[in-house]
């Protein structure tokens, strides 16, 4: 923070409606110079960026994408917080040419309040191709501000823009109130606030005082609170509202506010007859006709099931080798770190709990890359909205909101997918009881993670059944999503349903640097992620996992027992004479595939030779599984052992999902540590399925309890800490807490329903 | 002949003129924020699968509500013909 930044500096704020392609002319403006983050205090993204132009620095700072200058949502109040708390040069307005009085009706609410505006007249590209002309020029007479036609897709009018922008900025005019033609009641009303206002001097510094008073008839609570500071002119200022509320409701059957309005629009409509030349009346644009297909009653939804289906199929073949080269080279530093740094316990940090921990989670960055990529397009097309609009009805049965349908999707809701960029996409809900219901039933989906383990259960235990039992897991996630949701908006998340008046933006090619840097954004947020709690909560996993160790006594009984197998092994005379006394047992490794083609004898030096092997392996896991059981997660396990019992757990179940918390993907790898085996060295080791096939206690039912466990037990951290951001703890912990005494009510009725009919044995 | 009928009972393709939008608070402003003020025209221009939210024409672009939002708007139209 340089001095010289504040008299150089120009501070400007990019404001528009959504879709109007303000992002575009963000990024125009900033390229790569920009950074991410949140409004202090809300979940809306805040994004800004410092630029060089010519010999000015200017700061950019994009406000959310608004339709009014109300207090109707927490983007609008950021908005209008941000102008008029850090007060920017100049506020550049992204207006769509192409929907222009939609768009001037936040321009002509920039201009009441008085703060230096520009308007960039954005897209005129799309307006002329369907036969609109707009006099730039005499919309900047008529407005009083500069005025310049952008094409952002391809850049076009930046430098102008951007030319214009530093001029108002340092002309320095200051903040200048449009006075908008109100009818007789209303201005009379605005001039009384006004003049209320004018006797006391406390905000007059901050607001422009004749907005104060039309906001005050309009009854934008967050205004009206801050006059009743004041109770004398609080109370005034209110009887006045009332006077000409009821006057109004008198003569006209309307309100105040929405008066208010229409007088907006009329002016609009005003400027718009002046300036706007049709060539053609028609009405029917590409964008329409394309919703004739899209979004057709019958034909709609089957489409929509072919592009989601078309998601999975690019995320998941997409990335499937990308995800193995990162899995690969998370092995390979785990190999290399491992032959670098001598066996101890600071090894086995580093690597089962650093490399492994971070390493599971990272490896999923180009799953969720590819995820994120067809989420772009799906968001710059505007064919979301679409998604929205075609499944609203159903998803309000369930207390839930059109927009809820793609977080759930997101989430896994076709089976595969992650529930932390799920949770994220409940943005587009807002503020509302909706959001925080769809992020709480966001984690029942099947997830990515979750299938393998799914897939193995399977495997074994239903072998016969696979493709349907998939399918029925994929429906009874969207049922107890469907059925929580429901039974939240009915207890504790009881209230009104979010209006869904809603725009349906015309269709847009999406640009590709725009996909990247959207794709990256999130990507990036997600690897942060990953290297500040998830490492923490590895480390805390490992250290459950590890410690306390095996007494010395146990270690030592176990490497004798390894010791007697070697021995006896170079005990026989030949194997003694090939390779020497005092060597180890490695030494017979060169001789190995020259025994293996030899004669008879000396193949069967080779069979002993593999039975040694195994028999070290199998002591070596018996280790590893002691080692478990004696660890902190061992004993919580055993002690878990009374609550899950009814469930058909057993206490190396309950460690794997105490694992699972971490990432459900966590699960296979503890069950195949907790049930000694895994990738072993020697020739045909068992699967786990097999392994667990033959485990007595395990059966049909058994594995489909777990299977209903897992799917609504506690989302793992990363979707716990994501939660926390978007909401706030208690809903971060409220969603374990519920999500966990779900999954045990269901698994209990489930597994015992089970028993009393004498299922699944 | 001009009649006036709820939004939520206009068929498709319909087309008419906003005469009153007869709800306040955060409905009414969300409403009106979007371009639905006295004196619109609008035109019925499609409906989901289940036949709600219904989508719109107004201003040059689509807008979507719920049918129970449609019934706060009244729409004149002309009796019995379609456009």
């Amino acid at each position: 923070m340089m001095e010289k930044k504040s008299d150089k500096t120009i501070k400007i704020a990019l404001a528009g409606n959504p879709n109007s392609g303000k992002t575009t002319v963000f990024n125009n403006i900033t390229g790569a110079h920009q950074s991410v983050g949140n409004w202090p205090g809300v979940t809306v993204e805040k994004k800004s960026g410092l630029v060089k132009y010519k010999d000015r620095e200017i700061e950019v700072v994009d406000l959310p994408g608004i339709y009014s200058l109300t207090a109707y949502s927490i983007e609008e109040i950021v908005a209008r917080n941000f102008l008029i708390d850090e007060k920017p040069d100049v506020v550049v307005d992204i207006v769509d040419a192409a929907n222009l009085e939609r768009n001037l009706y936040l321009a002509v609410q920039f201009l009441e309040l008085g703060i230096p505006l520009i308007i960039a007249l954005n897209m005129v590209d799309v307006s002329e191709a369907r036969g609109i002309t707009i006099d730039v020029k005499k919309l900047s007479e008529m407005l009083e501000i500069p005025v310049v036609a952008t094409v952002a897709r391809s850049n076009k009018g930046t430098s102008e823009l951007l030319d214009q922008t530093v001029k108002l900025a340092t002309d320095k005019k200051g903040w200048k109130p449009a006075n908008l033609c109100y009818g007789g009641d209303i201005i009379t009303g605005i001039n009384d606030i006004e003049k209320l206002l004018g006797e006391k001097d406390i905000y007059s510094n901050k607001y422009p005082k004749r907005w104060l008073a039309i906001k005050s008839l309009e009854g934008d609570q967050p205004i009206l609170d801050m006059i009743k500071k004041d109770e004398a002119i609080g109370q005034e200022c209110s009887k006045i509202c009332e006077k000409i509320n009821k006057h109004i409701k008198i003569t006209l059957d309307q309100d105040a506010e929405s008066l208010i309005s229409d007088y907006r629009y009329g002016y609009i409509v005003g400027i718009t007859k002046e300036i706007v030349k049709r060539k053609k009346e028609s009405r029917l644009y590409l964008s329409d006709k394309i919703d004739m297909v899209l979004t057709n009653r019958i034909l709609g939804p089957i489409i929509m099931l072919l592009v989601l289906y078309g998601i999975y199929e690019f995320t998941f073949r997409g990335s499937e080798l990308p995800v193995i080269w990162f899995e690969k080279f998370f092995e390979l530093l785990s190999t290399i770190v491992s032959s670098i740094l001598p066996e101890s316990i600071f090894r086995s940090l580093i690597v089962s709990g650093l490399i492994d921990g971070v390493g599971s989670v990272l490896s999923f960055v180009p799953l969720l890359m590819f995820m994120f990529f067809a989420i772009a397009i799906l968001e710059d097309s505007g064919y979301i909205a679409r998604i929205a609009y075609m499944m609203d009805r159903v998803l309000r049965w369930f207390g839930l909101h059109g927009s809820s349908v793609m977080a759930l999707i997101i989430s896994g809701g076709i089976s595969g997918g992650c529930a932390v960029p799920g949770v994220m996409a409940t943005r587009t809900l807002k503020g509302s009881k909706e959001r925080i219901a769809t992020m709480l039933v966001l984690p029942f989906m099947n997830c990515g993670a979750k299938l393998p383990v799914f897939a193995i259960l399977i495997a074994a235990f239903f072998a016969k059944n696979e493709a349907m039992i998939m399918f029925l897991l994929t429906l009874l996630s969207w049922f107890f999503a469907l059925i929580a949701a429901k039974l939240l908006r009915i207890t504790i998340l009881k209230g009104p349903k979010t209006p869904f008046v809603m725009e349906l933006p015309p269709y847009r090619l999406p640009t590709f640097k725009g996909l990247l840097i959207h794709t990256w954004e999130r990507t990036w947020m997600y690897i942060k992620k990953a290297g500040t709690v998830i490492l923490a909560i590895s480390i805390l996993l490992w250290i459950m996992m590890t410690f306390p160790r095996l007494t010395q006594d146990k270690i030592d009984s176990f490497n004798e027992k390894k010791e007697t197998l070697i021995q006896e092994f170079l005990s026989i005379p030949e194997v003694n004479k090939i390779i020497g006394n005092g060597q180890g047992i490695v030494a017979f490794d060169k001789y190995y595939d020259l025994y293996a083609q030899g004669s008879e004898k000396e193949r069967e030096i080779v069979t002993a030779y593999d039975k040694v092997k195994r028999g070290i392996d199998k002591i070596g896991y018996d280790e590893q599984s002691a080692a478990l059981e004696g660890s902190f997660a061992g004993i919580i396990g055993k002690a878990l052992t009374t609550l899950t019992n009814p469930l058909g757990f057993e206490y190396r179940t309950n460690i794997a999902l105490i694992g699972g918390f971490a990432a459900k993907e966590v699960i296979l790898s503890t069950l195949g540590t907790a049930y000694s085996l895994g990738e072993g060295v020697s020739e045909e080791p068992e699967p786990l399925s097999v392994k667990l096939q033959k485990e007595p206690g395990w059966n049909q039912l058994t594995a489909f309890t777990l299977i209903i466990f897992m799917m609504l037990y506690v989302p793992c951290f990363v979707t716990v800490i994501t939660i926390k951001k978007e909401s706030n703890w208690h809903w971060a912990l409220f969603s374990m807490l519920y999500s966990l005494v779900s999954a045990y009510v269901v698994a209990l009725i489930v597994h015992q329903a089970g028993l009393f009919f004498g299922v699944g044995f | 002949m001009k009649k006036i009928i709820s939004m939520r009972n206009m068929s498709d393709k319909q087309a008419g003129i906003v005469t009153k939008v007869s709800v306040s608070g955060e409905m009414g402003r969300r409403i009106r924020d979007m371009g639905l003020v006295k004196g619109t025209r609008i035109q019925i221009t499609g409906r989901a699968p289940l036949y709600d939210p219904v989508a719109i024409k107004v201003r040059d672009y689509t807008l979507t509500l719920r049918n129970n939002e449609a019934d706060f708007i009244e729409v004149e139209v002309d009796d019995g013909e379609k456009e």
